[in-house]
């Protein structure tokens, strides 16, 4: 069974969907579709566990030997990402029953749930292989399942979100199709540590630096960094509530995962310098997102879409990390990756709670929304507080290791614009507060008339998720130290 | 003459540019597909020139040939085209829902009716 275990985060959820698909009743798929989610998160921390006694996990699919047949390697930072999308994966399909049900018509909700699970497997896949082409296919079987899903929302505008994402997401994948064709042809073989090893020797030809242009190009906009986030907002705004939560902790923080794998492992850093400006492109790239996404978000009257710019944001604050290039930078990243999940599931999922309740998130659809859903807010609240980064919540963790990293590579102004981004997150998130609290309720008429607090599931998943921002917060060990292992390892090869 | 030697890849950047021009400059969300589709048939054939080897014969094994072409390219290729044909089905699918929720396949009529309402 442990010798196995590698495969089953993957394994699950991919014959799980076809095996939903089978059930006629909603509600049968959804109870599947929560067991199976729950055994891939149980997978999945037996694995950061096995990783941490045992190191680099390598599985062999079909039992054909690594360079020749799939390796699935599961290294430390693989098992963080896998545990990551699993238990938000998890968590959020826990939770989701009440807000499918409003928003899914009776008759597409089995096949929402199939959609989810696959959606699930490929960014889980994404997560576990060690082959560069596999990486591919798994990315187009999370994306068309994604597409689906955003499809799924009730505004039409949600088919023309989708369909721009469609269109996107397509381009984006097929550059990075392109970008393994090329390290494909110098190299004859498309292992990733295998390609790390044969890389060096062919370096410095054109054909490598085309091969990485075009990956990085094709990952970014699946990362939605700015300028290629165009997709994003409209994805995340017009989706059913339950997909935004999903989408929003998990899709970019994968394309993440694939950016620094790359640049990392396959294509090493030293190179990837040499390649690209890699420094100045992510850190200008990424404040320029920072600033973009966040005045976007303050001028924006619509919450939930206000919140998806907040993401092109944040996505801003990782690539800077990835940007400084030094173990503590790139920690900083990937302890963000961990925070960031937790703190937009929270808020997305509140938002879930307060469309489901009132029907919209508008400002003005949610003033004084603090007394009419009292818990709802104060989870709100609190995944807002973690965003601008209060001491005490996990934002500050991840803001605090960023701002170090910057700080020991000298770059000053960098700190001092991560933290006139922060203040510009407080702008939005005060903004919040009085809508929800200072605010005069809204006259009778215009308040929906059963404006309470969210059912009890989807209550205790929010609750779950809100007091995760807290605590990872004050016992920081799980992500630091893992994301620490990580980005040792993933610099291991090239620094001293 | 080295132009010529490389004329599979010649027609790989032609269709990829043409393409990707599709994809950005026509409205009609139909010919966007059309040119997505060429754009990532143009990948396709980026592979399997790569996997053929001049003079190789087929890779099947049999007496007396020592060079063959290599398949792995082409195996590879084969899971594209079934991702292709996927993208294209969702996406069609999704023009299919977007003509009876908008009555139009225009991108210029469809933002006019989002700003509108």
């Amino acid at each position: 069974m442990l010798s196995q275990l590698p495969l089953l985060p993957v394994l699950l959820p991919l014959l799980g969907a076809p095996a939903c698909a089978l059930l006629r009743r909603p509600l049968a798929a959804w109870v599947f579709s929560c067991a199976v989610s729950v055994l891939a998160l149980a997978a999945a921390i037996a694995l950061l566990a096995a990783t941490w006694q045992q190191g680099v996990l390598s599985y062999a699919l079909g039992g054909w030997a690594a360079p020749w047949g799939i390796e699935y390697r599961i290294d430390l930072l693989n098992a963080l990402v896998l545990l990551l999308v699993s238990a938000m994966g998890a968590a959020v399909l826990l939770g989701a029953r009440a807000s499918v049900w409003r928003e899914i018509p009776e008759h597409k909700r089995t096949l929402f749930f199939v959609a989810y699970l696959l959606c699930l497997a490929g960014l889980l896949g994404i997560a576990a292989t060690g082959d560069a082409f596999n990486l591919f296919v798994f990315l187009e079987i999370s994306s068309l399942a994604t597409y689906a899903l955003v499809a799924t929302g009730r505004d039409r505008r949600a088919l023309v979100a989708a369909y721009n994402y469609l269109v996107m997401g397509t381009i984006g994948a097929t550059f990075i199709l392109i970008g393994i064709g090329f390290v494909y042809m110098l190299t004859g073989t498309l292992n990733m540590a295998d390609l790390a090893q044969r890389l060096p020797a062919v370096g410095q030809s054109r054909t490598a630096f085309a091969a990485y242009a075009f990956i990085v190009v094709g990952v970014c906009l699946k990362l939605a960094l700015f300028p290629l986030h165009l997709w994003l907002p409209g994805a995340y705004t017009r989706a059913p509530s339950i997909v935004t939560v999903f989408l929003a902790a998990t899709a970019t923080k994968v394309a993440l995962y694939v950016l620094i794998r790359f640049s990392f492992t396959v294509f090493q850093v030293e190179y990837s310098i040499l390649a690209l400006p890699l420094e100045t492109v992510f850190v200008v790239l990424g404040v320029v997102a920072v600033f973009a996404g966040s005045l976007v978000a303050v001028f924006e009257p619509d919450l939930k879409r206000g919140l998806a710019y907040s993401s092109v944001a944040q996505v801003g604050y990782m690539v800077i990390g990835v940007g400084l290039g030094t173990v503590a930078g790139l920690q900083a990243s990937l302890i963000h990756l961990f925070n960031h999940a937790i703190m937009k599931g929270t808020l997305f999922m509140a938002l879930a709670a307060v469309v489901l309740r009132l029907g919209g998130s508008t400002y003005a659809q949610m003033q004084g929304v603090g007394r009419s859903m009292p818990i709802t807010t104060a989870c709100l609240l609190l995944g807002g507080l973690s965003l601008i980064g209060v001491p005490g919540t996990a934002g500050f963790i991840s803001k605090w290791y960023l701002v170090t990293a910057a700080a020991d590579r000298e770059q000053w102004l960098l700190v001092l614009l991560i933290l006139a981004g922060s203040l510009l997150t407080a702008v939005y998130i005060w903004r919040l507060v009085e809508t929800a609290y200072l605010a005069p309720r809204q006259s009778p008429a215009s308040i929906a008339p059963r404006a309470l607090e969210a059912p009890a599931g989807l209550l205790a998943v929010l609750v779950v998720l809100a007091l995760a921002n807290i605590y990872f917060g004050l016992d920081t060990r799980l992500p630091v130290q893992t994301a620490g292992g990580a980005a040792n390892g993933l610099l291991a090869a090239v620094l001293p | 003459m080295d132009v010529f030697s490389y004329f599979n890849y010649w027609v790989v950047v032609v269709l990829m540019m043409l393409g990707f021009f599709i994809v950005i400059a026509r409205g009609n969300l139909v010919k966007k597909l059309i040119g997505l589709n060429i754009f990532q048939t143009s990948v396709f054939i980026l592979y399997i020139s790569a996997g053929k080897v001049m003079g190789g014969a087929a890779p099947i094994l049999a007496d007396g040939v020592e060079l063959y072409s290599n398949p792995l390219p082409h195996v590879l290729i084969l899971t594209a085209i079934v991702v292709g044909i996927a993208t294209t089905s969702v996406g069609l699918a999704l023009v299919v829902r977007i003509h009876a929720a908008y009555g139009t396949v225009e991108e210029a009529d469809i933002l006019e009716q989002d700003a509108t309402c």
